[in-house]
Order: structure tokens, then sequence, then C-alpha cells
């Protein structure tokens, strides 16, 4: 069976509705099952639908992909810990990048250099292949920062963003060679220039922006294939890469919104990693009065609390505490304590990320609120347990002008009447700034790791 | 109108349904909202799926072909799949 160029067009309309039905899913977690469903049958049909397009002639080549590539994504889709997850979607970024150079060269080779292509063709082309590359590379470094393969420090030089402008300036000044000239190896530079691009644009990022970098490319990889719609005049392609464009876009926006910062100024790149090992931080830290508790002393206040919140941040996906955390509030729970679980938007290392742990360990999502719906809450609470986070819970955010995270919006934490913070070590947060919620009365602070922590004080709840 | 300018008119339309609808997404799900977009860009194998099977274009072009085939399919079940196990977490209070 073949279809005409009406019925094709039919079905992608009908995968285009599917998938919007699918992200209109997530618009409520009792909904998003069925819209993941909806996504599914949408990228079926589309398949099978192209698979039925009378251009396709020769079949085996497709098969084979097909069938290795499921094997593949469905093995590491569900080997892949959920901790891991930034790194897997970091991961199939860069696929989605390659395939979009591929297809751009692949589209070219058999119909280029022959006067074939149009010239708005041939920059329609250009476009997919260069933000394809740039997704590609910068998707790998992103991973080799998640993964730690790669150091997590922003890496600077001078004359950096120098030499990004001249890359870009010549990279685009082929495109416009290959547009007029029509040469394999004009677009074979071009793709070079902008697989470097990616490398270079992604190595000034720390690691806590990540969040940021993680949407940005998830925004690019949506424009490569918006671009390659252009290219190959496939409307499904466009619309398809639309959505995913515009929802990595959202989701910088939301992020950097988060942090008080421009997407350009994170861009740019260079943020935190500066003193984080300081030795001398725990002495002046000391000097300066602060608190520290033992166990003990949180569980006894815990217990006689009516209300309680744990504020979890990145340091609780690195000791993987969410599952004693959740135990922690079963046994709250069943003493009659009220808890939460406070996230702020750029808690871990991509949007959402907090919120996928504390769901792998049950935590029902009635019990998960986020920085607004929250903040309120604080003043009437007793005890705030803070657990591997630390900038979002910093007050200089709010009262010191000369704090270079002032203005980031917080959770509200030191309203509530006790806080305890758990933490490793005196070191200051990412951003290297110093968290004057410390040297509040009400808080103190809780040494060791935040899972041996965690457990302890299940332990000990126990036996009040 | 041109092929372009209806390409361009649907793109910009499919910019601001994609702007609405995403906005709408609760914020405990934008992972799992990254890991479905990351799924359904696995629909640039489409373009693959044209470059890879196409008659007579030489033994180089159906290798590419294939790699692109290969990497979109992927990403579409490795998309699909964990988004599906991350959705099946999200539960309510029993």
């Amino acid at each position: 069976m073949r279809l005409g160029p009406d019925l094709l067009a039919l079905v992608y309309l009908a995968a285009a509705v599917l998938f919007i039905l699918g992200l209109k899913g997530l618009t409520h977690p009792a909904s998003a099952r069925r819209g993941s469903s909806y996504a599914m049958a949408g990228m079926a049909l589309a398949i099978v639908a192209t698979l039925l397009n009378p251009a396709v002639k020769s079949y085996g080549f497709i098969i084979a992909g097909l069938i290795a590539g499921a094997a593949i994504g469905t093995a590491i889709a569900l080997k892949i810990k959920m901790a891991a997850m930034p790194q897997l979607v970091a991961a199939l970024h860069s696929f989605v990048g390659l395939a979009a150079v591929l297809v751009a060269v692949g589209t070219y080779l058999p119909r280029g250099q022959k006067g074939a292509l149009g010239a708005v063709l041939l920059g329609e082309l250009f476009a997919g292949a260069f933000i394809g590359a740039i997704t590609f590379t910068g998707s790998l470094v992103a991973f080799g920062k998640l993964q730690a393969l790669i150091s997590g420090k922003p890496l600077r030089f001078k004359g950096q963003h120098r030499l990004n402008l001249v890359l870009a300036l010549v990279m685009i000044g082929c495109g416009a060679q290959f547009v007029q000239h029509d040469q394999l190896w004009i677009l074979l530079a071009a793709i070079f220039i902008a697989l470097a691009l990616g490398v270079l644009l992604i190595v000034p990022i720390g690691g806590a922006d990540m969040p940021v970098v993680v949407s940005i490319l998830n925004s690019y990889s949506g424009w490569a294939a918006a671009a390659t719609g252009f290219t190959l005049s496939n409307h499904l392609l466009i619309i398809t890469g639309a959505f995913v464009g515009f929802s990595g876009a959202i989701l910088s926006y939301i992020m950097s919104r988060a942090m008080n910062r421009s997407i350009v100024s994170i861009m740019l790149g260079g943020f935190g990693g500066g003193k984080a090992d300081d030795p001398g931080a725990a002495a002046a830290a000391a000097d300066k009065g602060i608190k520290t508790a033992a166990v003990e002393d949180a569980v006894f206040l815990m217990a006689n609390a009516s209300k309680v919140i744990i504020v979890p941040g990145y340091g609780m996906a690195v000791a993987q505490a969410q599952h004693a955390l959740k135990e922690l509030m079963d046994i709250l729970e069943g003493k009659g304590v009220g808890v939460k679980f406070a996230i702020h938007p750029v808690a871990g290392r991509m949007p959402g990320h907090m919120n996928v742990l504390l769901a792998e360990a049950d935590v029902p999502y009635e019990n998960v609120s986020e920085m607004d719906e929250i903040n309120p809450e604080f003043s009437t609470t007793d005890v705030v347990l803070v657990v591997g986070a630390n900038d979002v819970t910093n007050p200089a955010a709010k009262k010191d002008k000369s704090s270079p995270i002032y203005g980031m919006p917080i959770l509200d934490v030191y309203k509530a009447k006790h806080v305890f913070f758990v933490k490793r070590s005196m070191k200051p947060g990412y951003s290297g700034v110093d968290n004057l919620l410390f040297y509040q009365d009400n808080c103190s602070l809780v040494f060791g790791d935040a899972k041996d922590l965690a457990e302890k004080m299940a332990v000990e709840l126990k036996a009040v | 109108m041109s092929e372009l300018m209806i390409a361009l008119y649907i793109f910009v339309l499919a910019c601001f349904v994609g702007y609405w609808v995403v906005w709408g997404v609760t914020p405990s799900l934008h992972t799992p909202l990254i890991s479905l977009t990351n799924a359904i860009s696995g629909i640039i194998i489409v373009g693959a799926i044209l470059v890879a099977g196409f008659d007579d274009v030489g033994p180089l072009a159906e290798a590419i072909g294939f790699f692109a085939v290969l990497l979109a399919s992927i990403n579409i079940f490795g998309g699909f799949v964990v988004t599906s196990r991350m959705l099946a977490m999200f539960k309510k209070k029993k």
C-alpha cells in the first residue's frame, strides 16, 4: 500500500494533534500517562505513514536502523537510574542533533552540486546542519559534565567570547558561500565550525547552571528538527520542532528567572565554582556564631511539631537520600505531624529533578509543593529540614544588596520556628556565597551525610 | 504562496501553540516534559527514513541514512520508555 500526498498529509496532521494532546496531558500528574500514550500513538502513525510514502524505495536499512534503535533505546531507558536522568536527557539531545546533521548531509549528497537544489533549500539545509551540529557537541559536553567525566567547573580563558563570535561569523559566512556556490566542502566546513562552537558554548557554564543548559539544548534540538522540516518541506517536522523548541525555551526562561539571572548571563558562563574548597571557611564560620545540633535534637523537635517541611536539593540526589526521607515522612505522619516537601525551581541538575526523585521514593505528589505555593507556609511551620540545598535558602538573596545572589527568589526557610540544616561540611554553596541562614538563632547545622542522617533520624523517631 | 511561505505560516502558528501548551505544564512534571519532548523530537526519523529509503543514492548516503534512523529511533524509544517509567512513579496518596 502506498499513501498519496493528501492522505500522507492527513496522517501527519493527526500525528501533530496527538503530540499537542500529549504535551497538554502534562498539565497534571493524573492525566500525564494518557498524554504520553497520545504522543506515542502520534509517533507510530507518523513512522508508518512515512514508510508508506511512495518516495521510499528500499527498506533494508530503515528497518535495521529502527529495530536496532528500538532495542538500544529501550534497554537504556529501562536500566537508567532516576538520579542519572539529566545525563540521559543530554545524551538523547545529542542524538537528535547528530541525526539532524546526518539528514542534512544525506539529503544534499545525492542531489547537490548539480544545481538541483535552489538557494532557499540550500539555506534551509545549512540551518538544519549547523543547529544540529551545535546541539550535538553542546549536549556531549553537558553529558560529560553531568556524568562527571569532565569537571563541572566553568572553563574560562581569555578572549573566549570573542573567539565564539568570530567562529559564529565565519560559520554564517560559510553558509552564505554554500548557498551561492553549492559545494559540499563548504557545508562540511560550516558543520565543522558548528561542532567546535557547540563545545565552546557549553564549557564555560558551571554545574549548578545545568538546569538551564539542559533546557536550552532541549530547545536547540527542537529548532534543529524544525529546520530539517523546512529543508524537506515536511510540515509535521516543522510543527513538532516548534513545540520542542518552544518547550525548551520556556523552561530555560523559567529556570533563569528562578535564579534572577538573564539567559544571556548564564550562557556567557563562569558563575560559581570559585572558592568552594576554601579550608578556612569552616574556622571563619565557627567564629561568626553558628550552632550545631545532634540528630536527637532535630528528632525531638520534629516529633513534637505539628508541621514539618523538608527542603531537598542536589545534595539529596547525590546522597540518594530520597528513600530515607520518605521513611522519615511516613513515621512523622504516623505521629500526626504534617509533612511537605518544598521544591525550588532550580533544585537539582535539571528542571523537575527533585520531583522525579521523590516520586521514585513513592512520595505522593500532593505532599510536594512548588516555591510560590509553599512560601507563605514557612512562617507557621515548626521545623524545616534542609537536605542538600543551600543557595536557594539563603536570606542574603532578600536582605543583602551586595550579595551576588541578591534578588534571586528563595524558599523562605528563614521564617520557620526551627531550621535544621543537614550539611556535609562548612563549604559554601555552589555560588560560593556564605549562607546567612546559618547565623540566625533559629537555625542549627547537623553535620553528616544526608542519607545517613535521614536514616538515623528515622530510627530515632521510631523510638520516641 | 510559495512552499517556503506556507512552511513559515505553519511554523509560526505552531510556535504559538507550543507556547500556550507548554506554559500549562505543571512544574512537578518538568523532567517528564523534557523527556517527552525528547521522544517526539525523534520525529526527525521522518527525514532520516527519506534519506535512507531513496533509490540509487549510493552507499554513502545509505549509510548516513541508516545512522540517522538508528539515532532517531534510540531517541524515540528511549524517550518514551523513560517518560512512561517516570510518569508511573507519580502517584496519589493511597
